[in-house]
């Protein structure tokens, strides 16, 4: 039988009474309240560990990038200890057939019980020559190894939505995981990357509850994604008392005012920024003076520019914004309503000469 | 067949009497208090999306946009309530109450009605005809272009509503799933916004139209969108 949790961490040297306060802080971290803290203690004492196999489809690895750094609780601890991960292309020493070989083997013994997180997507035109791993294409991979996995893990805006590589016009027909993987529970994590503290409090959640967290419409666990970067932005203040910076170096910017007028998307973008921030609570966006762009929508990149309020609609083919079409769909019901009335003045004024003259 | 009874009751009454009633109190009351709620949601809407110049002082000191959201979020819900209130009374008001609803899209004759106001409109037809409710051609643009489009500005709306309203509140359990549908809540926000600038035009459209047809026809309009009643002039 695979080690619990616990049993790792005594094996390394820390005392219950770390692990406990672990346990309260992780509690914590997911707003979970005190009172879960000794179910998640009792859950990593006697849980052995899930395996997880972490595959790697078109992405940039920021995902990985951003994961390695978790400070709450600590990917050292969530990695080595929590779950064995037992496949990743980026992180493991192992290399080659002897790589590939894992996964068959993970499949076999834990059949229905391991975890798949896909970090990036399958790309599907041309047979999904697109993205090649191992001698095949990486979507035949993804299919085979979900197909035995109790639950799969969508990380980032790649995995959840597609992101750069589907932004328009797609050339590899990138596609976001639960359009190629269906009947098996997944949890989308957008984000571009998505916040360290985020993927290890979803990966936690799993692990010590056994199911997987409360989702919501789009499948984004609601404790994470459950509100706009908007809602507990620190400069909604000046939002509501309409306090805008208007240019990048103007007297508003340097006051700190809502970057709302130079375009942040902090009003339509579900996220955690606002409220656990980045690199272990140090900054985000925002803070460090820059709007958001809105990293974890669903198509960011073709949503129109990131420096814009009422930005551009794709729909109609040209780039224009609402107010450029339905501005010059009023101006000329205008001037036609001018052109009509001084058309009947001249009609009506003919009219009565006529009826006169009779 | 009612637009064309209602045409030859309108003649016919045009000869015999004066004035009919038309517009029952509710509608008359919702017609002015809908068309006051949508002035205050275009102009709020507009500033929500462009705000004015930033306030000067202390952000605890002003509420600015605050104020302008809740006058746009208080008039949209004047507005809906509204409409569904109209909606009632489509049910169980006169025929007339029913037109801005359903389109007797069936009806030949209807049909060639829409054609002969757009022939007047066109100044192809030197005189006027007369009705009792609407005429067809200005039923035919309050449906599309206020009635369906009223609908999709409640539930654009209530869907942004949604948004700071919170996951689980009703406005979120009955109109959530339009931000997906739409492609997010920007896509959504942009369409919310271009439906400010229809309704807007046919707003123009229709205030005109009231005013000419109000002087050129052969009955009364604006008067009778207050009291009730339509009065022939000959
Ligand atoms: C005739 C009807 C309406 C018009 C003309 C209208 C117009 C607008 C406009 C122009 C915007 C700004 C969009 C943007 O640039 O982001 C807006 C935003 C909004 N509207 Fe409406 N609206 C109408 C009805 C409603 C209704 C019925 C509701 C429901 C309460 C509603 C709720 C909202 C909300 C929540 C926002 C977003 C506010 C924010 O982002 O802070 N609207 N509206
Ligand atoms: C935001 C502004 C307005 C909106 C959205 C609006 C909308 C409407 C709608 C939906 C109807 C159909 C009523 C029904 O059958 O229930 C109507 C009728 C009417 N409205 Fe307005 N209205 C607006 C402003 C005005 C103004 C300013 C006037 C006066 C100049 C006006 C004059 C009329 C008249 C005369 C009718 C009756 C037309 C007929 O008998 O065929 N409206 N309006
Ligand atoms: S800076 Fe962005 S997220 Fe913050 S209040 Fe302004 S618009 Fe909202
Ligand atoms: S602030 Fe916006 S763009 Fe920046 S990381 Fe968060 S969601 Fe992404």
């Amino acid at each position: 039988m695979t080690e619990t949790f616990y049993d790792v961490l005594r094996r390394q040297g820390i005392t219950r009474r770390s692990f406990l306060k672990f346990c309260s802080l992780t509690a914590t971290s997911l707003g979970l309240g005190s009172a879960a803290a000794p179910r998640i203690a009792h859950a990593l004492e006697t849980k052995p560990r899930t395996p997880v196999l972490w595959l790697h489809g078109l992405e940039c690895t920021c995902c990985s990038e951003s994961f390695i750094r978790s400070a709450h609780p600590l990917t050292k601890d969530v990695v080595l200890s929590m779950l064995s991960l037992d496949y990743d292309d980026t992180l493991m020493a192992a290399a080659g057939h002897q790589a590939e070989a894992i996964l068959e083997e993970v499949k076999k013994k834990y059949k229905g019980q391991y975890i798949v997180a896909v970090e990036g997507n399958p790309p599907l035109n041309e047979d999904g020559m697109f993205c090649i791993q191992g001698g095949r294409p990486f979507v035949e991979k993804l299919k085979e190894t979900c197909a035995d996995a109790k639950a799969i893990i969508s990380w980032g805006s790649c995995a959840s939505y597609g992101c750069v590589q589907a932004a328009k016009p797609n050339p590899t027909r990138a596609t976001p995981v639960h359009k190629v993987i269906t009947g098996k529970p997944i949890i989308n994590v957008p984000g571009c990357p998505p916040i360290a503290e985020v993927m290890t409090g979803v990966v936690t959640y799993m692990l010590t509850f056994d199911r997987i967290p409360e989702l919501d419409r789009q499948g984004r666990p609601k404790m994470f994604y459950g509100q706009r970067i908007h809602d507990k932005c620190y400069r909604r203040g000046h939002f509501d008392a309409g306090q805008f910076a208007e240019a990048w170096d103007d007297e508003g910017a340097r006051k700190g005012y809502c970057l709302y007028k130079m375009g942040c998307k902090g009003p339509t973008t579900y996220n955690a920024c606002s409220s656990m921030r980045w690199n272990g609570g140090v900054s985000w966006p925002v803070q460090s003076g820059h709007g958001c762009i809105g990293c974890s929508e669903d198509g960011f990149w073709d949503k129109g520019s990131f420096y814009d309020r009422v930005t551009q609609i794709k729909q109609f083919g040209v780039e224009s914004n609402a107010d450029q079409i339905g501005g010059t769909v009023a101006a000329v019901t205008g001037a036609a309503i001018a052109a009509h009335a001084a058309v009947t003045a001249l009609a009506r004024a003919r009219n009565k000469n006529a009826t006169n003259g009779e | 067949m009612l637009s064309q009874q209602d045409m030859l009751e309108a003649e016919r009454h045009g000869k015999q009497v004066r004035s009919i009633y038309v517009y029952e109190a509710p509608v008359r009351l919702w017609h002015w208090v809908n068309a006051l709620a949508m002035v205050v949601l275009a102009v709020t809407g507009y500033l929500i999306g462009l705000p004015p110049a930033s306030v000067p002082g202390e952000a605890a000191e002003h509420f600015l946009l605050g104020y302008i959201r809740f006058a746009h979020f208080t008039a949209g819900y004047v507005f809906a309530i509204g409409l569904l209130a109209r909606v009632y009374w489509a049910l169980v008001g006169n025929h007339h109450a029913r037109q801005i609803f359903m389109l007797p899209i069936t009806n030949k004759a209807w049909w060639s009605e829409v054609l002969f106001e757009l022939r007047w409109y066109l100044f192809l037809e030197k005189h006027p005809k007369k009705y009792v409710g609407h005429n067809p051609m200005a039923q035919l643009m309050m449906f599309f272009f206020f009635t369906v489009l009223a609908f999709g500005m409640v539930i654009t709306g209530f869907a942004l509503y949604s948004e700071g309203a919170g996951l689980g509140t009703w406005s979120d359990r009955l109109f959530g799933w339009v931000l997906p549908a739409l492609g997010g809540s920007m896509q959504t926000h942009s369409w919310h916004r271009l439906g400010m600038w229809i309704m807007m035009s046919f707003v123009l459209v229709h205030v005109y139209a009231a005013i000419r047809e109000d002087i050129m026809s052969r009955q009364s309009l604006i008067s009778t969108m207050v009291s009730g009643w339509r009065m022939f002039k000959d």
